[in-house]
């Protein structure tokens, strides 16, 4: 069955909220608005106002009361309209939700997922596109989730629900719209599992998001020059399945880190040092990034282009660790 | 009040008075470490709110938590060996001071970032609504928490949203050393802040602990029958510094005002008033101030021979 990014998450947390009672929407405009992007559209009519509820705009209060909330025993998903919000919200995600469990010893939990579209849509500005996703991976005791098809959407969301844990579920404004396959019916796919996305034997390409798009694309084009690349998408960022990506690294001896987000401390570099740890003697080279340039996002769609990686900066780096041209 | 349950309170108050004081000889002794805040001279306030509560209640507490805990009825030698950060203590040595949690008897915890735990008191009271309990949500803070952006986007979704939820602002005039005159707008009337969100409240003297009985029962019964968040300020004064690395007065208070504020120690209101309508005498007092020894005595020795958590327990709990 064809569906959107939009679609499938909406029918899988429609069927987690059939599932399960105690699971509930909770965020700005959710409910008669029905999302910011349309993601909980006909909840409101399916579920009513008590399990889809509509938030003044304070996000610091409103994701520490899920955060309460999901301590007494229920399973919040509180939608954040974009992951830039989620920045007023910090103090309660790290200092609350990722701490609770173990200062606890273990008494609490925290059964929760925070999920909104993070890194740039078009001409947003500086302070709508960014990828945040490495702060949230630094901390321990969050999961970190960020697909980039609709299969692995609707998979992977169900599983962050019926999660014991706080997990941060990264989602694109640009891939709201982009359709694929989704199974039907009730699946899941685990969380810290990577997939290989195409097999190649040349080099690695690691990518999430909606860089897992432009890798493809990359991928689609060196195919044409003879160079076939392997496409590995972690979908899962914490924990990183660190298995499934050396053994890729392994074969092809050669690997590229896409990633939307700033170069400085980014989760490539984590990736690239777990790597290396692994897999060295196996490397014809070191590790290269593509990342989003060191700017806050200009405005200029020109400028804004320049600062995405896209698929002609993928290929070039791949050149690069192919040593030709 | 009938005269066992008097005694209760006053046997609850000085066994938070006793087992600070230990506390404060262990941390000199170097048994407790990190920041450790004592509740003395706050007794009332904790023995009298949480008398009022049901065991099914949820509370949460901030930083200086020794005292709410101990009065929910943690073992005192649990609390006191996670104070030792042992693995015996209630959080199993990894919480602490600041962190003490007792979720068999809802004590959802103490946290240490001010005013970021009125959130998380405002979503247990959002889930014992969503399932339609009749719950009551005790949340504890300072004064210092008043100001905060956390407290009011809290005093506004829970009047917004109807919350079950007490906030119970223990005021002891100082946060650290800055006094309430120069922190919070509203100083001569904390109360005011949540009446600006829509939320009844009042003021009680922190010092009586029959006063604060008295006012939190009310309240309490308001948020159980109304279904409505309540706000409640008792005026308090806490009788050593902020925290152990800081004498009682200094910079920012004299003794004189310490003195003058022991004058109404919660312990000696409570004694005098027995004393003098005759419902306890010295004989009482000498027995409680036995008994109160007794367990403090034992929680000390129970931490101190307790094992220190193990280098396999460092990783344990970051996730299920």
């Amino acid at each position: 069955m064809k569906a959107t990014y939009r679609e499938a998450l909406n029918q899988a947390l429609r069927e987690e909220m059939r599932r399960d009672d105690r699971v509930f929407l909770i965020g700005e405009d959710v409910a008669y608005y029905q999302g910011a992007f349309k993601v909980s559209k006909g909840f409101l009519e399916e579920f009513g106002p008590r399990r889809v509820v509509d938030t003044p705009i304070t996000e610091l209060g409103f994701t520490g009361l899920a955060i309460g909330a999901a301590m007494a025993g229920l399973r919040p998903v509180v939608e954040v309209m974009t992951f830039n919000f989620a920045i007023l919200a910090m103090d309660q995600i790290v200092n609350n939700a990722a701490k609770v469990r173990y200062m606890s010893g273990g008494q609490l939990s925290v059964p929760l997922v925070i999920r909104g579209p993070g890194s740039a849509a078009h001409q947003l500005g500086a302070q709508h596109s960014q990828s945040l996703e490495a702060w949230f991976c630094h901390v321990p005791g969050l999961k970190v989730v960020a697909p980039a098809t609709p299969y692995d959407a609707k998979g992977l969301i169900k599983s962050a629900i019926r999660d014991e844990n706080p997990v941060v579920f990264i989602e694109a404004q640009l891939l709201y719209p982009t359709q694929g396959e989704v199974g039907d019916g009730d699946y899941t796919i685990p969380l810290g599992v990577a997939e290989v996305k195409r097999p190649g034997t040349d080099v690695t390409l690691i990518a999430y998001s909606k860089m897992l798009l432009v890798a493809l694309d990359a991928a689609a084009k060196l195919a044409q020059e003879g160079i076939q690349a392997e496409v590995v998408d972690p979908r899962t960022l914490r924990p990183l399945d660190l298995t499934t990506l050396a053994a890729s690294a392994r074969k092809t001896g050669k690997v590229v880190i896409v990633e939307e987000g700033w170069p400085v401390a980014g989760l490539g570099a984590q990736i690239a040092e777990s790597l290396y740890q692994r897999v060295f003697d196996h490397l014809d080279g070191p590790i290269l990034r593509v990342t989003g340039r060191d700017v806050p996002m200009p405005y200029a769609r020109n400028l804004e282009d320049a600062a995405v990686p896209d698929a002609d900066r993928v290929v070039a780096a791949v050149h690069q660790a192919l040593y030709r041209k | 009040m009938e005269r066992a349950h008097l005694l209760k309170l006053y046997t609850q108050m000085l066994l938070v008075r006793r087992f600070e004081e230990r506390c404060a000889e262990m941390y000199a002794l170097g048994k407790i470490g990190g920041f450790c805040h004592l509740y003395i001279g706050e007794e009332a306030v904790a023995v009298g709110a949480v008398d009022a509560l049901r065991p099914d209640d949820y509370l949460f507490s901030a930083y200086r938590d020794h005292g709410h805990c101990l009065a929910r009825g943690s073992a005192p030698k649990r609390v006191m060996a996670e104070l030792f950060g042992r693995a015996t203590g209630l959080c199993k040595g990894k919480g602490g001071s600041m962190h003490l949690v007792d979720a068999e008897r809802r004590f959802m915890g103490g946290y240490a970032i001010v005013g970021g735990h009125l959130p998380l008191a405002a979503g247990a009271a959002f889930a014992v609504k969503y399932r339609g309990g009749d719950q009551v949500v005790l949340c504890f803070f300072g004064e210092g928490a008043v100001p905060s952006g956390a407290c009011h986007e809290t005093l506004n979704l829970a009047a917004l949203w109807d919350l079950p939820v007490l906030f119970l602002c223990e005021n002891n005039r100082y946060g650290m050393g800055t006094p309430v005159e120069r922190a919070v707008a509203l100083y001569s009337d904390v109360a005011q802040t949540a009446s600006a969100h829509g939320i009844e409240a009042r003021r009680v003297d922190g010092m009586d602990v029959l006063a604060v009985r008295e006012a939190v029962s009310m309240a309490v019964d308001h948020v159980r029958t109304k279904r409505r968040p309540y706000f409640l300020e008792a005026l308090t004064y806490r009788f050593l510094g902020h925290s152990m690395a800081d004498p009682s007065h200094g910079h920012y208070r004299t003794k004189a005002e310490v003195d003058e504020a022991k004058k109404r120690d919660p312990l000696l209101l409570l004694k005098t008033r027995l004393l003098s309508e005759r419902q306890a005498g010295d004989d009482d007092f000498k027995r409680i101030e036995q008994e109160v020894a007794q367990i403090v005595r034992e929680a000390v020795e129970f931490a101190d021979a307790s094992p220190f958590p193990t280098e396999k327990d460092l990783e344990e709990d970051v996730y299920t």
